[in-house]
């Protein structure tokens, strides 16, 4: 099955006061309909400013300095901004962070929905109306009747981010980007969330790329991963895989450094911090912090190496032998 | 005996605005926000306290460092009795009473250095002398894994992890007994997170120091604590010692808190115990179990005032059916 969105070998950077932020360095990876894909690393990997990018939201000084990007046939970065207008937020979608301060506070939650589904589905004001409490009764809000008359303030958290969903999905897109949606959320309200994803993620048949930091939310809701560490691509796996064998050392090194309710392990936190990316030199980001470093990883910068079942891995230490079963 | 011990702690807050709709005779509404918590801390142990938003668990903790005054109940930290404090003997009470905020920011005045935040406490409550105090604030930063030379940054110019040492080290100038930790590593990105958790665990060994442990997240908890409290609205709901509690979670409130916890594994599928709606507002409480609207084991039993019973030796579960 052909990719929905295919970014390639992507870079952004930023120039700042003191020289050329490089926040998102030659990443590779695709989405496929129906499927999730998750994209996890420390704060300071590029996993925001990845899905900044894919809307071509990248604002000065940020820039899209190279890379392809494709989605549903159409190269995204060569489109004028008019025709992507189209397809950003009908498309593909967004599901930020934080779902209080997405919405308008002065206006009813459904006024929201509903100027969306009039402006990208050019509904009228009454049948737009109906639709949004039907995408209200959708992400399994009680009483959406009510809910839709009311204002941003008056929900919980976890009943705003139904909403950003509600919103997202309003415009039937066939790509989701949920950046973070339960960091923030009580855990059993996150997990409802995550829970309501994979549903809608099955019903309609997009595909969602999935941005957290919680190695748990991975293994529980995405079919593949995408590690991501100082802006470049660690490691790319099937999620079976990647919790069963991680490859890259960043991942090894992420998988031990969380305390976890389910086994006793001994906690070891991941060597040194996230270098900075201001004028950063060829090589490898993590050979500072990598206990398997050699010296080709300070001169060069580890090429994507293929594996069985689409795995994909980028570290000189990981053996050819190691990767190709 | 124990070393700490808080019995029957209420935390009752006035609900402002309330009052020309209600009527004159009735009593003014109040937030149940703690409403009979009992507890007791071993030395040199840590006590994990968990629950959602809302269950009143940072109230418990403002209470017990006496930065609320409690509406009703004791507070014991080792001899002293802190409800009954007021004045000069509470404030210096304090110096055995510390606390770890959530935000590392928003707890460090930007105005302040690091040397004179970390200082602060021991201007407040010691008699050391200028040079002694730098001394110290060398002593307790390298014992929080600081190198001396951020003494004279402010904390916007620290990372994330620096500025969460610094409030651990200005709670430990003062050598205090009792650190209550509320949310600490909440803030922190996960390769901090492991490091400021273990970094609390050394201390707390090697100071001999006795923790209460506020958090939502579980899987610290569980690595932290030895014993552990569930809260929902105000209550304590169930109470054991970390192992038992993790192994044989009895009341439904903590078996659906600890299904929801995503485990990074992906052949571990957790048995599926949801509840219905979320928290109500503490407001609209009733009599009878707190949980009986959501709980999906409720029957008309519930309605009926639950008294927590001991199920095993140290497990305690407030739920009719235990």
């Amino acid at each position: 099955m052909s990719a929905l969105l295919e970014v390639e070998d992507l870079s952004v950077e930023f120039a700042t006061d003191d020289g050329m932020v490089s926040a998102v360095d030659g990443v590779t990876l695709s989405a496929k309909a129906g499927e999730i894909l998750g994209i996890v690393g420390e704060s300071g990997s590029g996993k925001s400013v990845l899905i900044s990018a894919i809307l071509r939201l990248v604002r000065p000084p940020g820039r899209i300095v190279s890379g392809r990007l494709r989605f549903e046939g159409n190269d995204l970065l060569a489109l004028p901004e008019a025709e992507l207008e189209a397809i950003r937020g009908a498309r593909i979608a967004l599901v930020p962070q934080t779902p209080r301060t997405s919405l308008n506070p002065l206006m009813t939650v459904g006024r929201q929905v509903e100027r969306l589904l009039r402006l990208h589905r050019g509904m009228d004001k009454r049948a737009a109306r109906e639709a949004a409490i039907a995408m209200l009764e959708r992400v399994r809000i009680p009483d959406p009747k009510r809910r839709a008359g009311q204002y941003a303030h008056e929900l919980s958290g976890g009943m705003c981010q139904r909403v950003m969903i509600a919103m997202a999905l309003a415009t039937e897109p066939r790509l989701l980007l949920a950046d973070e949606p339960t960091t923030g959320l009580d855990v059993s309200i996150g997990a409802r969330i995550l829970e309501l994803l994979r549903q809608l993620g099955e019903e309609s048949g997009a595909a969602i790329i999935l941005v957290t930091h919680d190695l748990g939310v991975v293994a529980q809701t995405c079919h593949r991963v995408a590690v991501m560490h100082a802006g470049q691509l660690s490691e790319l796996a099937g999620v079976d895989e990647l919790f069963e064998r991680p490859l890259h050392p960043y991942t090894r090194a992420l998988v031990r450094s969380i305390p976890r309710i389910d086994q006793q392990i001994a906690l070891q936190p991941i060597a040194g911090a996230v270098p900075s990316l201001v004028n950063v030199r060829s090589g490898c980001r993590y050979v500072r912090r990598c206990p398997d470093a050699l010296a080709a990883c300070r001169r060069q910068r580890p090429p994507l190496i293929a594996a069985a079942n689409g795995r994909r891995v980028a570290c000189h230490a990981v053996e050819q032998s190691n990767v190709v079963r | 005996m124990s070393f700490v011990s808080v019995r029957g702690l209420d935390k009752h807050f006035p609900v402002r605005g309330a009052g020309w709709l209600s009527r004159r005779n009735r009593p003014a509404p109040v937030v149940r926000a703690v409403d009979g918590i009992s507890f007791d801390i071993d030395r040199g142990r840590t006590l994990g306290l968990v629950g959602e938003s809302g269950c009143g668990k940072s109230t418990v903790a403002r209470c017990v460092t006496r930065l609320l005054a409690p509406s009703a109940g004791t507070i014991r930290i080792g001899d002293k009795q802190l409800d009954r404090l007021e004045g000069e003997p509470l404030r210096a009470a304090r110096r055995d009473v510390q606390m770890v905020f959530q935000d590392p920011l928003a707890a460090l005045n930007p105005r302040m250095s690091v040397e004179r935040a970390v200082s602060e406490p021991l201007r407040l409550h010691t008699t050391l002398s200028p040079a002694e105090q730098r001394e110290r604030v060398r002593e307790i930063l390298t014992e929080v894994g600081l190198r001396t030379d951020v003494m004279g940054r402010y904390p916007h110019e620290l990372s994330g992890g620096q500025r969460q040492r610094v409030n651990i080290a200005r709670a430990l100038a003062c050598a205090p007994s009792f650190v209550v930790l509320d949310e600490p590593t909440s803030a922190l990105d996960v390769s901090l997170r492991a490091r400021v958790i273990l970094m609390l665990e050394e201390l707390r060994e090697r100071l001999g120091l006795t923790y209460l442990f506020i958090s939502h997240d579980l899987a610290t908890v569980k690595y932290l604590a030895q014993r552990v409290v569930v809260m929902y609205l105000g209550t304590v709901v169930e109470e054991a010692d970390t192992d038992e509690l993790f192994a044989h979670p009895r009341h439904p409130y903590t078996r659906a808190l600890l299904a929801a916890v995503p485990v990074p594994d992906p052949k571990v599928r957790g048995e599926p115990f949801v509840l219905s709606g979320e928290i109500p507002s503490p407001l609209e409480r009733h009599e009878g179990c707190p949980l009986r609207s959501r709980c999906p084991m409720a029957s008309a039993i519930c309605a009926q005032p639950v008294v927590p019973r001991e199920v095993s030796p140290g497990h305690v579960v407030a739920c009719h059916f235990a």
